[in-house]
């Protein structure tokens, strides 16, 4: 995977800088800092309860941490809730598939183009030219997704009566919908057999090349780390345990212990 | 003798105010206490309470007008409010199962029609008088030592109140039955598995709900008559448990209690600038605010909603 | 290869129903419907309750959130409307029904605070807040009913631009047509981005909001707009159906009423709100008259109002466990098996972009 990138790895873009989270006594991060640089794939790892997913809340605003900062194109995100943070590029799918059930997946998608649709409703409702307009070039492109996914033969059914694989597929397409500067995928392969997760790697890849899209990525399977990631970042107990290129981690004593589950101390 | 300038006359009839309040906050308690323990066995929230309450006094006292005696009838009553709890739970609740809350939710309020429906359509829509043998006027020790005008009843029903409040609190906390309940309540599938028969405690929960309906219709069927209007009154459990949590039996009671002595006071100091009637939304808007300060009420555990 | 679809807001059958229907409410209507009764009693309530029933739809079929204040909503407007044509007579009717609906929009804001606080049963709560606050409102401050005492008033005559509208034909034209409008306003907001929003918001709100969703904004206005089409569906009411107005007619039972239709019609649907209004309104008629038919009389009618309850009640379970998509769906799926059952080799009917 080190052919010429159409988007090189660039400057940070996103610093998660000193993060903790309490839910009441329970910490689920504690001091966490790292970079995902522009166009990298970044994986982050650790065994499960290590405040993989919780990071991520942080990140897009679902949760609000105690201390530290994250900064986004030289921004600080403080305190604004996920809606404002995906206006200024941040998109992400759940582990545990936040799809709209009972909408169909072509309108799943749609909702993912929201920022790129400001008709107010008086314009949608009196259907102006402009209106039309919007709607028509929206689902255009998403109709191009759903091309691209290879999930056009579903593009009317409600998600709610998927399987679990094909969930995962559309909530991607939802997050790619967004053209998003950066991606939060938490566990994109979960649940996948070796074909399917192939396919997905493959998606990633191509977007990522494609678009440049920057992708922050949870992924248990160290096969598909190994493959797809520029860098990892390994948390443990809500903190960092590593941070660099795979190869590099792979080697980690520490990060050997934590999943060989030896005892700390 | 005024105190902070107020003539002792005032503040004895404020007294009455508070007093009268807090007994009509034991009625809503009662009904309050209903809604809880099915939440607490099902995270269910039953909006046909109100409705079981009216059914409950409704068919009381037409088993009375049938010529059956007192006694006869609310234990004839009982085994029918087991009958509504066994067939809700198996036609209702059942099939429902797993579905979202806001389901159950309209389910229940489906439910409440075909109660209050059915009560009508068997006993007919006149309003009775119940007459449990309390009188309904200023007990006259209080109202000449001290005073004060309380009604008997009103004592009556705070004091029956108190007591099923804390028998139902003992079988919570101390029965193998209130243990398998709180364990069904926490997670029902692990209670399940570890062989806590469900259904039998689903079937009890409603049925105690319904005897819990039947005292409190026989309450408030003495205070107000038995009419379709308990069911409107009923509706004011709501805000009771906006305040009280929906899971606290101790919520329960003081959310009844405060509805019911700010209704009156409001209703007696600042109603009088508005042509009166605030009693019929202040609770409301008093839940409303209470939503915004604390949404899980003042007894109900803070929800951490996980994504 | 399979066609990339091509969307259209309206799909073919979508573009000749709505010619059916509109053929059958201008054209035929008018011209073969004599009685007073149909209009008076069956077509006009029917079209102001199911509007009522759209604004439920709103706010909860597509947002998700279980408000039960329809009716108080519905009263803020039936009175905004009173008063703009008493005290600016030169107002014309429609212009009087706008502003009625804007007003009782605001209060569709006020009391669609809590939901972004709280849902489910709290925020039922807090909408009943409203149903009785308003009406309590309109009860005490004798303003509003520009100071009679008796308690009932009369509506005024509609004129539009110096024409009077006071036969029941004339009344349901206006109302036929201010509905067939509201109508059309709806279908493309939920079809399009505004409903797309809301459902997103109903289905998964976090998620929603991590598209880029404001779930305040998406929510307010889906109760602003709810408020507002109750609001003009009770200016509507009132002055064609009721003729008078009394805040007791707008009480909690109705806002019932409306409820029943959305889940009864089915959630998340247009036609939904049409079918539930015209069951719930027309179901206690037939009741009515086969109670009269079979016993003679010999069955009070509020026996006969008890059993409507019953049956609404259980209904409403039977609809949530079996079709929780109610009877607009359940249509739907006995013509599509019907359509299924055509030999091979046909036509397929269009594909609909999307059902509304």
């Amino acid at each position: 995977m080190t052919q010429v990138r159409n988007f090189p790895i660039g400057g940070p873009l996103l610093e998660v800088q000193h993060i903790s989270l309490r839910f009441g006594g329970v910490k689920a991060i504690t001091d966490t800092s790292f970079n995902v640089l522009e166009h990298e794939i970044r994986a982050i790892i650790g065994p499960n309860g290590a405040g993989k997913s919780s990071l991520l809340n942080c990140i897009n605003g679902i949760y609000k941490p105690q201390e530290g900062k994250i900064v986004f194109k030289g921004e600080v995100l403080d305190k604004i809730s996920p809606n404002i943070i995906a206006q200024k590029g941040i998109s992400r799918t759940f582990q545990n598939l936040a799809l709209f059930k009972r909408m169909s997946v072509i309108d799943n998608i749609l909702v993912g183009r929201k920022l790129h649709m400001d008709c107010n409703f008086l314009q949608v409702a009196f259907q102006t030219p402009r209106a039309r307009q919007e709607e028509e070039e929206n689902r255009e492109r998403c109709e191009e997704l759903v091309e691209f996914l290879e999930i056009t033969d579903i593009r009317d059914t409600p998600v709610g009566k998927l399987p679990y694989g094909l969930q995962k597929k559309v909530e991607l397409g939802r997050a790619l919908a967004t053209e998003a500067d950066i991606l939060l995928l938490d566990e994109p392969m979960a649940g996948m057999n070796v074909e399917e997760k192939r396919e997905m790697c493959r998606f990633i890849l191509k977007v990522n090349d494609e678009l440049g899209t920057t992708m922050v990525l949870i992924e248990h399977d160290m096969g598909v780390v190994m493959d797809i990631s520029d860098n990892v970042v390994v948390l443990d107990y809500g903190k960092i345990i590593a941070d660099g290129p795979p190869e590099e981690v792979r080697t980690n004593q520490d990060v050997i212990d934590a999943y060989l589950g030896v005892a700390h101390d | 003798m005024p105190i902070w300038g107020w003539p002792m006359t005032e503040i004895l009839f404020f007294f009455e105010v508070v007093l009268a309040g807090l007994l009509a906050g034991t009625m809503y308690s009662l009904v309050a206490l209903g809604f809880v323990l099915i939440y607490k066995a099902s995270a269910t929230f039953n909006f046909a309470q109100g409705a079981m309450v009216f059914f409950a006094v409704l068919s009381f006292v037409g088993f009375m007008e049938l010529g059956l005696p007192f006694v006869l009838a609310f234990l004839v009553t009982i085994l029918l409010m087991i009958a509504v709890g066994y067939a809700t739970e198996r036609l209702v609740i059942e099939p429902l199962t797993g579905q979202s809350e806001d389901t159950m939710l309209m389910a229940t309020i489906g439910l409440a029609f075909v109660l209050q429906g059915l009560a009508q359509a068997v006993w007919g829509v006149e309003v009775r008088r119940l007459d449990l043998g309390i009188p309904d006027f200023p007990i006259p020790w209080l109202a000449d030592n001290l005073g004060i005008f309380v009604s008997a009843l009103d004592v009556t029903a705070g004091v029956v109140a108190g007591v099923l409040i804390i028998v139902l609190s003992l079988l919570f906390r101390f029965t193998k039955m209130g243990l398998g309940l709180r364990a069904v309540a926490d997670d029902p599938g692990a209670a399940a598995s570890i062989g806590i028969p469900l259904k039998n405690i689903m079937l009890l929960v409603w049925s105690t709900a319904g005897i819990v309906a039947l005292v409190t219709g026989m309450m408030w069927g003495a205070r107000a008559g038995v009419q379709f209007a308990l069911v409107d009154l009923a509706l004011k459990a709501l805000p009771v448990l906006i305040i009280g949590g929906f899971s606290s039996i101790p919520g329960a009671i003081v959310g009844g209690l405060i509805i019911g002595v700010v209704e009156k006071t409001l209703e007696v100091y600042v109603g009088p600038y508005f042509g009166g009637g605030i009693e019929g939304w202040a609770p409301y808007v008093l839940a409303i605010l209470f939503l915004l300060w604390r949404p899980e009420g003042l007894f109900g555990e803070k929800i951490i909603r996980r994504v | 290869m399979t066609d990339k679809p091509v969307f259209m807001t309206y799909s073919r059958s979508d573009v000749t129903n709505f010619a059916v229907l509109m053929i059958l409410a201008f054209a035929v209507v008018p011209f073969t419907i004599e009685t007073d009764y149909w209009y008076s009693s069956i077509l006009i309530p029917w079209l102001c309750l199911a509007l009522a029933a759209i604004g439920q739809q709103f706010v909860m079929g597509y947002a998700g959130q279980l408000a039960l204040g329809a009716a108080g909503f519905m009263a803020a407007g039936a009175f905004a409307c009173y008063n703009i044509e008493l005290r600016i007579p030169w107002m014309p009717f429609p212009l009087s029904l706008l502003f009625s609906g804007i007003i009782a929009a605001a209060f569709g804001v006020l009391f669609g605070l809590p939901s972004l606080r709280v849902r489910g049963i709290y925020l039922m709560v807090a909408t009943l807040a409203s149903q009785f606050f308003i009406i309590w409102m309109i009860d005490k401050f004798g303003w509003f009913k520009n100071y009679d005492t008796s308690g009932i008033i009369t509506a005024q005559d509609i004129m539009i631009f110096g024409v009077p509208f006071t036969s029941p034909m004339q009344m349901y034209l206006v109302v036929a047509v201010v509905v067939t409008i509201l109508t059309i306003l709806a279908v493309n907001m939920t079809r399009g981005s505004v409903g797309r929003n809301w459902m997103a918001v109903r289905d998964m709100d976090i998620a929603a909001e991590s598209m880029g969703i404001s779930l305040l904004r998406a929510k307010l206005q889906a109760f602003a707009l709810s408020a507002f089409y109750c609001g003009v569906a009770g200016a509507l009411f009132a002055f064609t159906y009721l003729k008078s107005l009394e805040p007791v007619a707008f009480d909690i039972k109705l806002s019932f009423s409306i409820l029943f239709m959305v889940i009864l019609g089915g959630l998340g649907t247009i036609n939904g709100a049409f079918v539930g209004a015209a069951f719930i309104l027309l179901f206690p008629v037939v009741l009515n008259t086969a109670g009269n038919a079979w016993f003679h009389g010999t069955i009070d009618a509020t026996i006969i109002s008890a059993i409507e309850q019953v049956v609404f009640g259980a209904l409403i379970i039977l609809f949530l466990i079996y079709e929780p998509l109610g009877m607009a769906k359940l249509w739907e799926n006995t013509k599509q098996r019907l359509l299924d059952r055509r030999p091979v080799g046909e036509a397929r009917p269009n594909k609909k972009p999307k059902t509304g």
